[in-house]
């Protein structure tokens, strides 16, 4: 099956419609980066807290964000995550001013506070065990305090313990499986727990209305640090892939293909800038893959040139390059869609984790095959005509 | 079936055969952002350590001299520097020669004034440098010791840094979730001292405060003694007070041998009983024999838990620490004091706790995601390149088992990033069989018979695998060696798996055909 038969199109002859639609998503980009409102950097750059809560019921935002505001917790975002039925909120806090802030997690357990005093259910003792958020640990500490079973007196001291421990953790592990909350107590009746467990739990523990599913938390050291790392890695693979390139090719192809490379990243890094999603170790991640992707594009078309430039010694360099993307466009097509496909699976599938990721590869693979044909081509085929008319005059 | 194909086709299984096995043997553990846990990142304050060392120098000194009967004025530290103040000029000798034993660790200088000598001397960097690096490698055997004892399953815990002494630990303990116990447990610097009270009851304390307790020095505290809070919770008042002690500690934790959880008989109340070793055991009977009718004062951190009276010359090797501990608690402590103190102070850069529903959640998405991906890119490959759409495959599964199996091989943990990696090498696998499978066929348009065809298309395309799979291999080398954790992470699945893409693409999808093509003449390729 051949997706298109026998293409004979003048690539180079409309470079001037790409280099003007590169140009101006370009100057779109720049604009959005220098003048607008610029990356939205996450915390593992910037530094600062981020608090995952899942709520039982569908979240009133406003009524977060009043009662993070009154607690002044130095709030900045509060918006919901994943689909709207997992009911979860990312709360975003501004980073840490010290390096040696004693502890970056306390904004978490204030937050906590903050929310457990808001949406806590006031007929319950706040001091009491919420089954929504005790650790496993935790839990097993307080059934052996309670002792439920009354088994203090039949067995030993680590089997007592470990006998509650094991039943903390079926509870733990059930509430693992609903996505960290336990609606209802009803909920425990197929684990297999004793009576006596059950009602001790019925009667002195509550269901909290939310429970904190993650905290990450960055001092600015780290995000620093992070970022110049990440910044000098890929200025050198950059740099790696250039040497490389010219020494196995020539030295102009090696420059067209990361100039190509720049163009990608630049456009995506605009993409991101313009929808404002935030930019997280995942999508660096993306960047890096996209990376891979838009130069092994342009490497496939570069091969194919310069083992034309040998068959078609007569043609014109442009003619040639023509020829090498028209012959390598079904192998193109097919590669570009069939990435497409599996990226586009993992970002309609693959939840809010991985969503930025997969954006910015469905956005790198649309740019970095563009910019193969669209820039990396026009380069090298302006560099060699250049030479060439420099060789003539100096013969001249 | 001939020779070569032969043994190629065995190399193949071996290779099949040895990935599966790593694969079997060794599992790849999930990172922390797909199966839950802890991660933290902590930087140890050398400085602590250095000062410490200074400190512990001073005095050692101090003794030496004193014992060697040369007289000086006083003994202080300023900037990390010692200084012996107002040795008279006859003791220079003996002074010089003892200080030359410290060298090259230490440099001395002397300088004349008013007619007796002055001693500086400083740490020298390199010993500084040594100095700072032993104490990061404390800190960690000590972190890891303390997170064994907790008991979490395949903890990491790793020394990094970008300066010239690395002095970042990060710790990652999956599957963990008491982020704040934890956290406790491993900032804990759990520093155990006794210290000597003032002799003199009216001077020792305890004063209500920091301010009263200085002014019964006249506001000059002598250097060889130290204010610290006495939090007092047997006495009624339970208010916080301070009390004056000896800065140098008559017994340390490194004359700990064992420390445990009790009960006190009588109130039932938590507390630790800690055991001393034998240099411990003379060194206590020591004092409390040169110090009756004075106090001991028994410091965890710098901060006065209780201050026994001494009554009598006690020869044990066994004492308590009381307070108002919860079990868990006193448990917690017994077990930092048993792993000994950290060597310096800690503070977290970084925090983070990915609950166990959230690291489930996205696996399963994550694994959902990709089975959808992947049969799409299955279907896709067979409509467009029918039989031979299943030599792509079989590539791609030979792809994936090797890269499992070396990472398997490698322990290496899987992150999110880690992933992106295997998702690049997918992606350039299957363009590797996309590319020589469009050759073939161009080769199949000019009229070449079906093997010959699959040979040129091979030949032709084998520059261009290689091109493409080591310039992106030249950049996750760069990756690798100038990134930080995540980066690395997606540098060495990538890293792998474009090799692993070499050998199946030029190789393995070779031999395939090869095989496919050697019985009879065929005159159509189903491509």
């Amino acid at each position: 099956m051949d997706i298109v038969r026998n293409p004979k199109i003048d690539w180079l002859g409309k470079k001037w419609y790409f280099i003007g639609v590169s140009a101006f998503f370009g100057l779109l980009s720049a604009l959005s980066l220098l003048v607008g409102e610029g990356l939205n950097l996450g915390v593992d750059f910037t530094g600062g807290t981020l608090v995952y809560v899942k709520f039982m019921e569908a979240p009133d935002l406003k009524r977060i964000r009043s009662t993070l505001g009154r607690a002044d917790l130095g709030a900045q975002e509060v918006t919901r995550f994943d689909e709207p039925s997992a009911n979860e909120v990312q709360i975003r806090m501004a980073r840490v001013e010290t390096a040696e802030a004693e502890d970056l997690g306390a904004k978490s357990q204030a937050v906590f506070d903050a929310l457990r005093a808001e949406f806590g259910d006031e007929a319950h003792d706040p001091q009491g065990l919420d089954l929504n958020n005790v650790s496993s640990h935790g839990l097993s500490s307080w059934l052996q305090e309670r002792d439920p079973e009354g088994l203090q007196s039949n067995l030993s001291i680590s089997e007592f313990e470990e006998h509650y421990s094991a039943l903390a953790a079926r509870v733990a592990d059930h509430r693992t499986s609903q996505s960290g909350i336990i609606a209802d107590y009803s909920d425990l009746d197929g684990l297999g727990l004793p009576d006596s467990v059950l009602s001790a739990l019925r009667e002195d523990s509550i269901l909290g209305s939310f429970t904190v599913i993650s905290v990450e938390s960055v001092g600015p050291k780290v995000g620093n640090e992070l970022r110049e790392r990440a910044q000098s890695a890929i200025f050198f693979s950059l740099l790696g892939m250039l040497i490389y390139i010219a020494f196995r090719f020539r030295p102009i192809y090696g420059v067209a293909a990361i100039i190509a490379l720049f163009h990608d990243v630049f456009l995506t890094l605009g993409f991101f800038s313009v929808s404002g999603k935030e930019i997280s170790l995942t999508v660096l991640a993306a960047l890096l893959t996209l990376v891979g992707y838009s130069i092994n594009d342009t490497i496939v078309v570069f091969d194919r040139v310069r083992e034309n430039l040998k068959l078609m010694r007569r043609e014109k360099i442009s003619v040639i390059i023509n020829t090498s993307i028209n012959q390598t466009l079904n192998r193109t097509i097919m590669t570009s869609g069939m990435t497409f496909l599996a990226v586009f699976a993992l970002y309609m599938l693959g939840g809010e984790a991985l969503s930025g990721f997969a954006l910015a590869l469905v956005a790198g693979i649309i740019v970095g095959t563009y910019s193969s044909v669209a820039i990396a081509s026009p380069i090298v085929l302006w560099w060699q005509n250049f030479s060439e008319k420099r060789k003539l005059k100096a013969r001249a | 079936m001939n020779k070569k194909l032969r043994y190629r086709l065995i190399l193949i299984a071996l290779v099949v055969l040895v990935s599966s096995f790593m694969l079997y043997k060794e599992k790849i553990n999930l990172g922390l952002d797909l199966q839950g846990g802890i991660h933290l990142v902590l930087q140890v304050q050398t400085e602590d350590a250095l000062e410490a060392e200074v400190d512990q120098a001073r005095e050692r000194w101090e003794n030496d001299l004193r014992e060697r009967e040369v007289s000086f004025t006083e003994t202080k530290v300023v900037d990390q520097t010692v200084e012996i103040i107002g040795v008279p000029q006859d003791s220079r000798d003996v002074v010089e020669t003892y200080l030359d034993g410290f060298v090259p660790s230490w440099n001395y200088k002397s300088r004349a004034r008013q007619g007796k000598l002055d001693f500086s001397i400083q740490m020298n960097p390199a010993y500084r440098k040594t100095l700072a690096a032993t104490s990061v490698r404390q800190a960690r055997e000590i972190i890891s010791r303390r997170i064994d004892q907790y008991g979490v399953v395949e903890p990491t815990i790793t020394v990094y840094g970008s300066g010239d002494i690395p002095d970042q630990i990060i710790v990652e303990l999956p599957g963990v979730e008491d982020f704040e116990r934890v956290k406790n447990l491993i900032k804990n610097t759990a520093r155990l001292e006794l210290k000597v009270t003032h002799p003199d009851r009216a001077l020792r304390g305890p004063f209500l405060s920091r301010e009263a307790a200085l002014q019964a020095f006249n506001n000059s505290l002598p250097d060889d003694l130290e204010i610290l809070l006495y939090r007092d919770r047997d006495s009624t008042s339970q208010q916080d007070s301070y009390m004056v002690v000896r800065k140098a500690a008559a017994i340390t934790g490194q004359h700990l041998k064992n420390a445990k959880r009790s009960q006190d008989p009588y109130t039932g109340a938590a507390e630790i009983v800690f055991y001393l070793n034998s240099e411990g055991v003379q060194r206590f009977s020591d004092t409390t024999g040169r110090n009756v009718g004075n106090q001991l004062a028994i410091v965890l951190d710098d901060v006065i838990q209780s201050a026994p009276n001494i009554n009598e010359r006690i020869d044990t090797e066994s004492a308590r620490i009381t307070g108002s501990f919860t079990p868990e608690q006193a448990q917690d402590l017994a077990l930092v004091l048993r792993s000994g103190a950290l060597p310096a102070k800690m503070s977290f850069l970084e925090e983070r706790s990915v609950g166990p529903s959230l690291g489930r959640d996205s696996i399963v998405r994550g694994v959902y995601a990709s089975i959808l991906g992947v049969t799409l890119v299955v279907l896709g490959m067979l409509i467009v390149y029918r039989l031979s759409g299943v030599n792509a495959i079989i590539c791609l599964i030979l792809n994936m088992l090797i890269l499992l199996g070396v990472l398997a091989y490698f322990r290496a943990t899987l992150t999110l990033p880690g992933i992106a990696g295997v998702i690049l090498t997918i992606g350039m696998a299957v363009d590797a069989n996309i590319l020589i499978f469009e050759r073939i066929k161009e080769e199949l348009r000019l009229g070449k018979t079906v093997r010959a065809a699959v040979d040129a298309g091979f030949g032709r395309v084998f520059s261009t695998i290689l091109d493409t799979n080591i310039t992106t291999l030249v950049a996750a080398l760069f990756l690798f060696q100038f990134g930080t954790g995540p980066v690395r992470g997606f540098a060495v699945t990538l890293a792998v798996g474009l090799v692993a893409n070499i050998f199946t693409a030029t190789f393995v999808s070779r031999t395939i055909f090869s095989w496919a093509l050697q019985s009879r003449e065929v005159s159509r390729l189903s491509i």
